[in-house]
């Protein structure tokens, strides 16, 4: 039984499949995630709750009877302001400071967001029904939800969106300019304030997006927050900051392998092989990188 | 000196003689132990070493695991205990009961020593926030994986081994507030003593700047595994302890409890001051009353008070309690101030 995925292509095939649609989500995720660290350097231990948030406004829309889809642009206009908002809060007097201090206040925030929601929502775990149907593919031997190429798509639309907004707009050549060197930007006029607020507005958004996009394929739950974090740090550490096509393939390569560590080990290793996935990758990372030390005797 | 041996000696007394004046808080002192432990030992590498891990709880739960897996294991097939859940089909007496508990307490405390040694070469070459992520990894997977064994008692948790039937019913309570304070002292002795050393020296030496301090020819990854190590041994013992005191173990809500426990440490450590000897003593305490308080009073809003109050304090008082005595009187720490210089920093602020 455990090995079943060798002896079948097919089901090979179906983890591979399935792995990619899913990591073209936890990439737009981990788009968000690298545009802000790599502009306000700080890491927001808060970004899984984010997206958890945006898939219950989804969820929502979908209780009073609109169609969840609806939620891939209600959302990401809800999530902006809270972007902002958390923003205005808390983040602007964290950005220049030790890097310890602004993983453990967007711990805090992540802390605080679980338990609202846990009070709002309720602690039961729910997904918005799209009624979208399956695709049989292959003599019916692969079977697609709908709502995962759906999801998919919407996630590429979004981030090609976005890479384009970023290229020719006005704030999104300021946010690059900030990134690169934030003093030299302000000195030439462009007010970092604004820029640092919009980059984690649109991050915020982002993960609304996603979010959104997981409460039609998948589950949502107020506590499912942190591994989607650690799966975008993951990705953006291995991508490295600012490359993005590394950012969608390290995110499909993650979504392929998280299917087959489900298929091998069980469904309830899943989480914890993505977080000891984590702790290899930044070992190896710091083997490749630590230069050879040596002593005098 | 004398006036410090005066306050140990009423502190020493005060603790042996506290579960008798409040003999309905027994459990509450306990607690209150273990946590200073947890937050003293935690201030070892994030406070004076500058490594600031959210995976010391990966030891305190090994600690709990391991201690009550030996007191089952010593003397009863594990399995089968782990099987029946709450239904007690086997009996400690009591002489099985406190050796089981006397062998347990020491796996408990060596084997998360070691595995933080083993562990410590490649983790801790990691600097700041890849660091600071990824013993949160480590913390969070050790309780995923944990809850998916079987022989531990996976998803439906593990039932410690009950107090056995000695004599009167205050005994529990008794045991158990002594033993965790026996440990606080043995801490604050151990923690005491290594703050004296040359060694102490070495460990700021990293946090102010590793670079500089390998060239002045310190070997600065064998200090930091030991410092590393020295935290593993009290969080492990603490574990331990915690693991018979609460009388039942769950892989993510009791053992490696990254939301509660894990973030418990660090913030008791940051509100007292970070790199001080009495900073997590004091602010274990502070946060205990607070915490008990809020508890009873808002039940169901204790997180979302957390979650405020870790935003509150990194934001505007990182330095903690003691870090703001220290500025508010610095002739107390010893340190000599220059009375104009004094009035200029007035001045400029």
């Amino acid at each position: 039984m455990d090995f079943l995925v060798f002896q079948y292509p097919m089901i090979t095939l179906q983890a591979c499949l399935d792995g990619i649609l899913l990591g073209v989500l936890f990439a737009l995720i981990a788009y968000g995630m690298a545009l802000q660290w790599g502009v306000m350097n700080i890491i927001n231990i808060a970004q899984g709750d984010l997206v958890i948030l945006g898939g219950y406004i989804a969820y929502f829309m979908y209780l009073y009877g609109i169609h969840p889809a609806w939620g891939v642009i209600v959302a990401p206009v809800i999530m902006y302001f809270v972007g902002i908002a958390i923003y205005k809060l808390v983040i602007n007097k964290v950005v220049d400071r030790d890097l310890f201090i602004s993983i453990l206040a967007t711990f805090g925030i992540s802390i605080l967001f679980m338990q609202l929601m846990n009070f709002a929502f309720g602690a039961d775990v729910v997904l918005a029904n799209s009624g979208y149907g399956t695709t049989m593919l292959f003599d019916n031997n692969v079977v697609l939800p709908n709502s995962k190429i759906f999801s998919a798509f919407i996630s590429i639309v979004f981030a090609v969106c976005l890479v384009i907004y970023m290229k020719k707009s006005k704030l999104g050549r300021a946010i690059r300019a900030t990134a690169q060197n934030a003093r030299a930007a302000k000195i030439l006029g462009v007010d970092t304030e604004k820029v640092y607020a919009a980059t984690f507005g649109i991050n915020a958004a982002l993960c609304g997006v996603a979010g959104a996009l997981i409460s039609i394929t998948f589950t949502i739950h107020p506590y499912m927050g942190l591994p989607y974090t650690i799966r975008s740090f993951m990705i953006v550490i291995v991508a490295g900051l600012g490359n993005l096509p590394g950012v969608a393939m390290s995110g499909m390569g993650l979504g392929v392998f998280e299917e087959f560590a489900d298929y091998i080990l069980g469904t309830e290793f899943r989480i914890g092989s993505v977080f000891l996935l984590l702790v290899l990758i930044l070992v190896y990372r710091r083997f490749k990188l630590s230069r050879k030390r040596e002593y005098l005797k | 000196m004398n006036k410090n041996f005066v306050l140990y000696a009423a502190i020493l007394i005060f603790g042996l003689a506290a579960p008798f004046i409040f003999p309905a808080f027994k459990v509450q002192l306990s607690i209150l132990c273990v946590l200073i432990v947890l937050a003293t030992t935690w201030n070892i590498q994030g406070g004076e070493m500058g490594y600031n891990s959210f995976g010391n709880i990966l030891f305190y739960g090994l600690g709990m695991y391991l201690c009550a897996s030996v007191q089952v294991g010593m003397f009863f097939p594990l399995a089968e205990w782990t099987e029946s859940g709450g239904e007690k089909t086997f009996v400690h007496t009591p002489t099985q009961f406190f050796q089981g508990m006397a062998v347990g307490l020491v796996v408990a405390a060596v084997v998360p020593t070691i595995v933080a040694g083993l562990i410590g070469y490649s983790i801790l070459g990691l600097r700041g926030h890849y660091f600071a992520i990824c013993t949160l990894g480590l913390g969070v997977a050790a309780g995923e994986i944990s809850g998916g064994i079987e022989i531990i008692g996976a998803g439906q948790g593990f039932t410690t081994p009950p107090f056995p039937n000695v004599g009167s019913l205050e005994a529990r309570g008794e045991f158990f507030y002594f033993l965790s304070f026996f440990t606080l002292v043995l801490t604050f002795i151990a923690v005491r003593s290594i703050y004296s050393t040359r060694f102490k020296l070495i460990l700021n030496a990293i946090r102010d700047n590793e670079d500089k301090a390998e060239a002045m020819g310190i070997e600065t990854m064998k200090y930091k595994i030991i410092g590393w190590m020295i935290s593993a041994f009290f969080c492990g013992l603490a574990g331990g302890i915690m693991g018979g005191l609460v009388g039942y173990i769950d892989s993510t809500d009791v053992a490696f409890d990254g939301r509660e426990m894990g973030v418990f440490m660090v913030l008791m450590a940051i509100l007292g001051g970070k790199g001080t000897l009495w900073g997590p003593i004091i602010g274990a305490t502070i946060f205990h009353i607070f915490k008990e308080g809020f508890w009873t009073f808002f039940l169901g809003w204790q997180y979302v008070a957390l979650g405020v109050l870790i935003v509150v304090i990194v934001i505007y008082f990182p330095e903690g309690i003691m870090g703001w005595l220290r500025e508010k009187y610095p002739e107390r720490f010893g340190e000599v101030v220059d009375e104009k210089d004094r009035k200029a920093q007035v001045e400029l602020k």
